[in-house]
């Protein structure tokens, strides 16, 4: 089967104020039908941009994009038959009712009157909805228009839907029933879903395929767990003096694949399946006469692989503060 | 409150419907999509009625106030409310059609018009369908003001006023068009379409004799009235209003309109071709 969506060196430039800003270089990215992928990385990283391009709002510079079998230039309205879209504003506008914004939409598809009707009704109980469809969409509330937002981009039950950044904005517990929404329109329909976020927590906890991007290219490619695997679990020994934690770095760097860093009393060994490993190093530091006087081990955040990639923490780009925090197993040994 | 979220998936599987909709039929035409562009605009309209009223307010007050200060001119069967009536319906059809852009303005800011742009519905249909739409408000309002003056010194020219409110209407398409590309242009930023928009209405009612007439007129007055189109609609709207199908004023009058809606329809089409 054909990918659902492929690029070729699709490129987007800006001019802005005399100089040429490139938003997207030279993405190729292959999608497969029925994957969930999540687009993260700061914002200006180039998300949103290549997200317009492949929902024919903003035409390549060059290079190619094929959605759903069809080229975005060429072919932009069976592109837009083919997909869903949730874009960062609102999908209903503020002065008509929420019901009849899903009607038209229906009725934009092509649905009949009577089916675009029995359809409008059946999305908004689904998102429960239904009281407030009548109510003239500025009344409703942040999460309620979100919803709303949603159900009219599946109004045609599209095989592919985008959300742009579907969550900023909404509070963590909407945040939360938009994320469950979207993993069981995947799983259930098989709809292949592709999202922008910058919300580290967001990608990890819902998407199958974390696309890294940085600067208008894709720095990272894989599951969420494998980014983090690579690079290893983080494991923070404590040590009585400086010049224990000095011999005891050196016998950390015998761990295969190991990278050590000593600061004062502490040595930092970040290395793969490090937990595992942690009780081992512990004993070994024990037995060498250099005891560990505390231990600390985190598994890799996809911030942490962010920050490695890029020498930059995604978090400091965020003017939100997530809500979960990363694992801290380990205690004193 | 707390929201639930529960998905349509699991319903629309146990009804067994196909996967998508899309598949299974055509797209709808340009003339569908242009009539469910003019009725989704239309929709708040007509939930709200009342809104039409308030749009009356402006020409009700001209009428109240103005009008009795204009002397009998003897023109046009006489009254000077038989004079000033079709210029008053021609401006309120030029204030809400220029507006047609302001509810762009705000669906740009707040993403709906984003998602339009997404739908499968025609470029043109957008533009089209939303010009079109001041033109439903405008002849309800010209019913209102004919039916309040009717009784008073107009003589009402049935035949005329139909022929002339047609007239409007394409002018209506045209002026809306533009008023939607400058919304385009402007680029959700309400601030710069409400000054251009506020900045050309009252030059063009002014110099089409909306108010007074321009026949005592210096002679530059004279000759930018003579580049607006909107002097030789109402010159047309006044002949038709008393019953007078004269071929010369009409003809001018209608080729003007024309002119407009093709203008108008050119650069809005143009633009929305741009901008994406």
């Amino acid at each position: 089967m054909d990918p659902i969506i492929r690029t070729t060196s699709l490129t987007r430039t800006f001019t802005r104020h005399g100089q040429t800003v490139e938003a997207v270089r030279g993405l190729d990215l292959t999608i497969e039908a029925g994957e969930l992928v999540a687009f993260l990385g700061p914002n200006g990283a180039g998300k949103s941009t290549t997200l317009k391009m492949l929902t024919t709002l903003l035409a390549p510079t060059s290079g190619t994009a094929e959605v759903a079998g069809h080229d975005v230039v060429r072919e932009p309205r069976a592109v837009r038959r083919a997909l869903g879209y949730v874009g960062q504003g609102n999908a209903a506008a503020h002065q008509q009712r929420g019901r009849d914004e899903v009607v038209s939409q229906a009725r934009a598809h092509g649905l009949s009157r009577r089916e675009a009707a029995a359809r409008a009704d059946e999305l908004l109980e689904a998102f429960g909805l239904a009281e407030h469809a009548r109510r003239p969409v500025s009344t409703l509330s942040g999460g309620q228009r979100r919803r709303l937002d949603v159900a009219i981009g599946l109004v045609h039950r599209p095989p592919l839907m985008f959300l742009d950044e579907p969550s900023t904005g909404l509070d963590p517990q909407n945040r939360v029933n938009l994320q469950e929404q979207v993993v069981r329109l995947h799983r259930e329909l098989g709809t292949t879903v592709v999202l922008t976020t910058h919300y580290l927590e967001e990608a990890d906890a819902i998407a199958d395929r974390v696309v890294v991007v940085d600067h208008g290219t894709v720095i990272a490619d894989d599951t969420a767990a494998r980014l983090k695997s690579g690079l290893g679990d983080l494991v923070s020994l404590r040590l009585a003096s400086p010049a224990d934690a000095a011999r005891a770095a050196e016998r950390a760097a015998r761990l295969e694949g190991a990278s050590v860093e000593v600061a004062r009393d502490r040595v930092d060994v970040r290395v793969a399946h490090g937990r595992d490993l942690a009780p081992g190093l512990v004993t070994d530091l024990a037995a060498a006469g250099t005891p560990a006087v505390g231990i600390e081990v985190h598994g890799a955040t996809l911030d942490d692989v962010f920050l490695h990639l890029t020498g930059r923490s995604l978090r400091e780009t965020q003017t939100t503060t997530a809500t979960s925090t990363p694992s801290t197993d380990g205690a004193a040994a | 409150m707390t929201d639930t979220l529960e998905t349509p998936a699991d319903r629309t599987t146990r009804t067994g419907r196909p996967a998508s909709y899309d598949g299974e039929r055509r797209a709808p035409g340009v003339v569908a999509d242009t009539w469910n562009v003019m009725t989704r605009e239309l929709r708040p309209v007509l939930r709200e009625p009342a809104s039409v009223l308030f749009a009356m307010v402006q020409p009700l007050v001209f009428l109240a106030l103005f009008a009795p200060l204009l002397p009998d001119t003897g023109a046009f069967g006489g009254s000077a409310l038989q004079w000033f009536v079709p210029g008053i319906i021609a401006m309120t059809a030029l204030m809400g059609a220029s507006m047609t852009g302001s509810n762009l303005t705000l669906e740009i800011g707040t993403g709906s018009h984003e998602r339009l742009l997404v739908s499968p519905l025609s470029r043109s249909s957008l533009l089209v369908g939303r010009a079109l739409k001041e033109v439903v408000p405008m002849l309800a309002q010209a019913v209102l003001i004919v039916a309040v003056v009717t009784p008073f010194s107009f003589d009402l020219h049935l035949g005329g006023v139909l022929v002339g409110l047609a007239v409007l209407a394409l002018f209506s398409v045209g002026v809306g068009a533009l008023s939607f590309s400058l919304a385009v242009v402007s680029a959700g930023q309400d601030w710069i379409f409400w000054t251009v928009q506020q900045t050309l209405v009252f030059p063009l009612l002014l110099l089409a004799g909306v108010l007074l007439p321009l026949d005592g007129a210096p002679g530059w007055l004279r000759l930018a009235a003579d580049l607006n189109p909107l002097g030789y609609i109402i010159e047309a709207e006044r002949a038709l209003f008393a019953g007078d199908l004269a071929l010369d004023t009409l003809g001018a009058g209608v080729l003007s309109a024309a002119l407009v809606a093709a203008l108008g329809l050119a650069v809005g089409l143009r633009t929305m071709r741009r901008a994406s």
